[in-house]
């Protein structure tokens, strides 16, 4: 049997983009009414379930830990990870928080894993490849700076065997098979594996399973280090992009590649 | 004057356009000072000389393309530090995000990706939330760490060109200790197409293609465009993964963005709409992309891209 691993998964809790998405206030922070559980970590988790239940699951010991950091509302991410059977859930919320950037965000979220770690140490923290909505992809390669861990990110398959990893990475002009020694940070693509979707059973048993919820005094972190004051960058103005009109629209009458090519001619396309 | 530190990752024979373009804004913020991996050769030394960069700097370790980003990090605090550099400057690449995220906590510097343009103060310009703000940013903190998108600045040699010197920069000792190694590498076949991300025109095709991306391969190649692909095409598997734009695949600002068999919801509109020209070819005249095309044909695609391909060569002669 394979030694068993504890793998933390970052869950993140955006905007659904099927809706218009809105900055608001004076720091011009991202506005989190209707948000879900971010599509790209919902392969992470996948990624991480498949790990455990390869060791046994959590009869065997495995535990997958969904990290959520946010606001209130971040603990229906964590909800919908322990339904698709994640086998613990920890919401990370402060008030203190709000307004964290990329940097902000990595101090908390590296004091959340040294938290979590105490007991046991934490084998591999999985993330999906960029949030839906910040879009910087900076949080884990900052804290995989901040724990010392390696990184393996945008990883399209994932094997873990002893105490090593090994991963593929498909860049636009290669593919590369990259290994590293446990502890290691790894993010993953949507290329990676199918996530399933929670069955009546995951719904029934999520109900029994804990979230823990922690603050910044629980993590020993100060509040000035994180949120609006903690954080390295600040938005200083920002302007909603006036919205597309449509142009001139026609309906093909056997000629209209030809009028594409006069438009594209006309606007000094060509 | 302020130093700017701009990282330039194997460049190979030449400068592209896009090194020239961190060169060039480099040089309107202050003095600018290369930091180097990989060989360099004598057309890309003379480059840096016509950009009036003062210094090149190259890496005591030869082994840095055997890492995944963290040494590369390490090597560009360690330059950071000794040119006491205020700015540092990298491509928006995947790595060069990496490599700027590492470096901003190893230097305690903000990070701002995505960045289109960079005012004398500092202030720093980007789109968020998929092109629907532009925002102006700032760091807080004593060193500036920036990704700059390509296609926003105009490469400008310097008016007075430079005799760069050439410093080496000692890697710190155990960076490549906590990194993830790669064991091996497979170059993928090369399209001869331009690059999707920095592509002047982008020609994409969706589920409407049915499989086929003949003809959005031909008018791609007649207007010397990238090809790029909705979800739909990546994921039916009719294209390369790498294709895709939305908000799973690649964001795209070209001048010209031809929109072929892809209604356009949100997931691909969030990639795409930033373009300067949208021309969209749809059977369904209810599909959204109409909506914010500046020119919409509502046609059966496999009539019109070939007819629009066969005009273009025939004007193009």
């Amino acid at each position: 049997m394979e030694k068993t691993l504890k793998i933390i998964v970052l869950v993140k809790h955006v905007p659904d983009a099927q809706f218009d998405r809105h900055l608001n206030g004076e720091g011009y922070t991202t506005d989190r009414d209707e948000s879900i559980l971010s599509e790209l970590d919902e392969y992470a988790l996948e990624a991480a379930l498949q790990l455990a239940e390869a060791r046994g699951g959590s009869k065997a010991g495995n535990q997958v830990i969904a990290l959520s950091m946010g606001p209130a509302g971040a603990v229906n991410s964590v909800k919908k990870s322990l339904q698709m059977g994640a086998t613990e859930g920890v919401h990370l919320t402060d008030d203190a928080l709000a307004g964290s950037d990329a940097a902000a965000t990595s101090l908390a979220l590296s004091a959340a894993v040294r938290y979590l770690g105490q007991d046991a140490p934490v084998d591999l923290i999985i993330t999906g490849m960029a949030s839906t909505d910040g879009e910087t992809s900076l949080v884990p390669a900052q804290l995989a700076e901040r724990l010392g861990l390696p990184q393996v990110t945008f990883a399209s398959s994932l094997e873990v065997d002893g105490g090593r990893l090994v991963a593929r990475r498909d860049a636009d002009t290669s593919s590369e098979t990259v290994e590293a020694a446990l502890p290691a940070l790894v993010s993953v693509t949507d290329q990676i594996n199918e996530p399933r979707y929670p069955n009546f059973k995951g719904i029934i048993a999520a109900k029994r399973k804990s979230i823990t919820t922690l603050s910044l005094a629980d993590i020993g972190v100060d509040p000035a280090q994180v949120g609006h004051a903690g954080s390295w960058t600040t938005v200083t103005n920002a302007e909603e992009r006036p919205p597309r009109t449509a142009g001139t629209i026609i309906t093909d009458e056997g000629d209209a590649g030809i009028k594409l090519v006069d438009f594209l001619a006309a606007q000094k396309l060509l | 004057m302020a130093k700017v530190l701009v990282f330039i990752d194997n460049p190979g024979n030449s400068l592209k356009k896009s090194s020239l373009e961190l060169l060039t804004l480099a040089r309107s913020l202050g003095e600018s000072v290369v930091a180097l991996n990989g060989e360099l050769h004598n057309d890309v030394a003379a480059a840096f000389g016509e950009y009036g960069v003062s210094a090149v700097l190259r890496p005591s370790a030869q082994d840095l393309d055997d890492y995944l980003v963290a040494p590369k990090a390490a090597y560009l605090a360690a330059a950071a530090q000794s040119t006491g550099a205020t700015t540092v400057l990298l491509d928006n690449s995947p790595e060069g995000k990496e490599i700027a995220a590492r470096l901003g906590i190893r230097l305690n510097a903000g990070v701002i990706t995505d960045v289109v343009g960079v005012e004398a103060d500092g202030t720093a310009h980007k789109s968020v939330l998929a092109g629907s703000y532009n925002t102006a940013c700032k760091t807080t903190t004593p060193v500036s760490v920036l990704t700059l998108k390509a296609n926003n600045v105009v490469p400008e040699p310097a008016a007075a060109p430079s005799t760069p010197e050439t410093v080496t920069v000692d890697v710190p000792v155990g960076s490549t200790e906590a990194a993830a190694r790669i064991t091996a590498r497979e170059q993928k076949v090369a399209s001869g197409r331009p690059d999707l991300t920095d592509a002047r025109i982008v020609v994409a095709g969706g589920r409407g293609l049915d499989g086929d991306f003949g003809p959005v391969e031909e008018l791609a190649d007649a207007l010397g465009a990238a090809v790029g692909a909705s979800r739909a095409a990546t994921d039916a598997g009719w294209i390369s993964h790498d294709a895709q734009v939305g908000q799973t695949g690649k964001t795209v600002s070209p001048q010209l963005y031809i929109s072929a068999g892809i209604s356009g919801a949100i997931q691909q509109k969030a990639g795409m709409q930033t373009a300067k020209v949208i021309v969209a070819v749809n059977k369904d005249a209810e599909s959204p992309v109409f909506e914010i095309a500046d020119f919409g044909i509502v046609g059966d695609l496999f009539d019109v891209l070939p007819q629009a391909t066969a005009e273009i060569k025939k004007r193009k002669g």
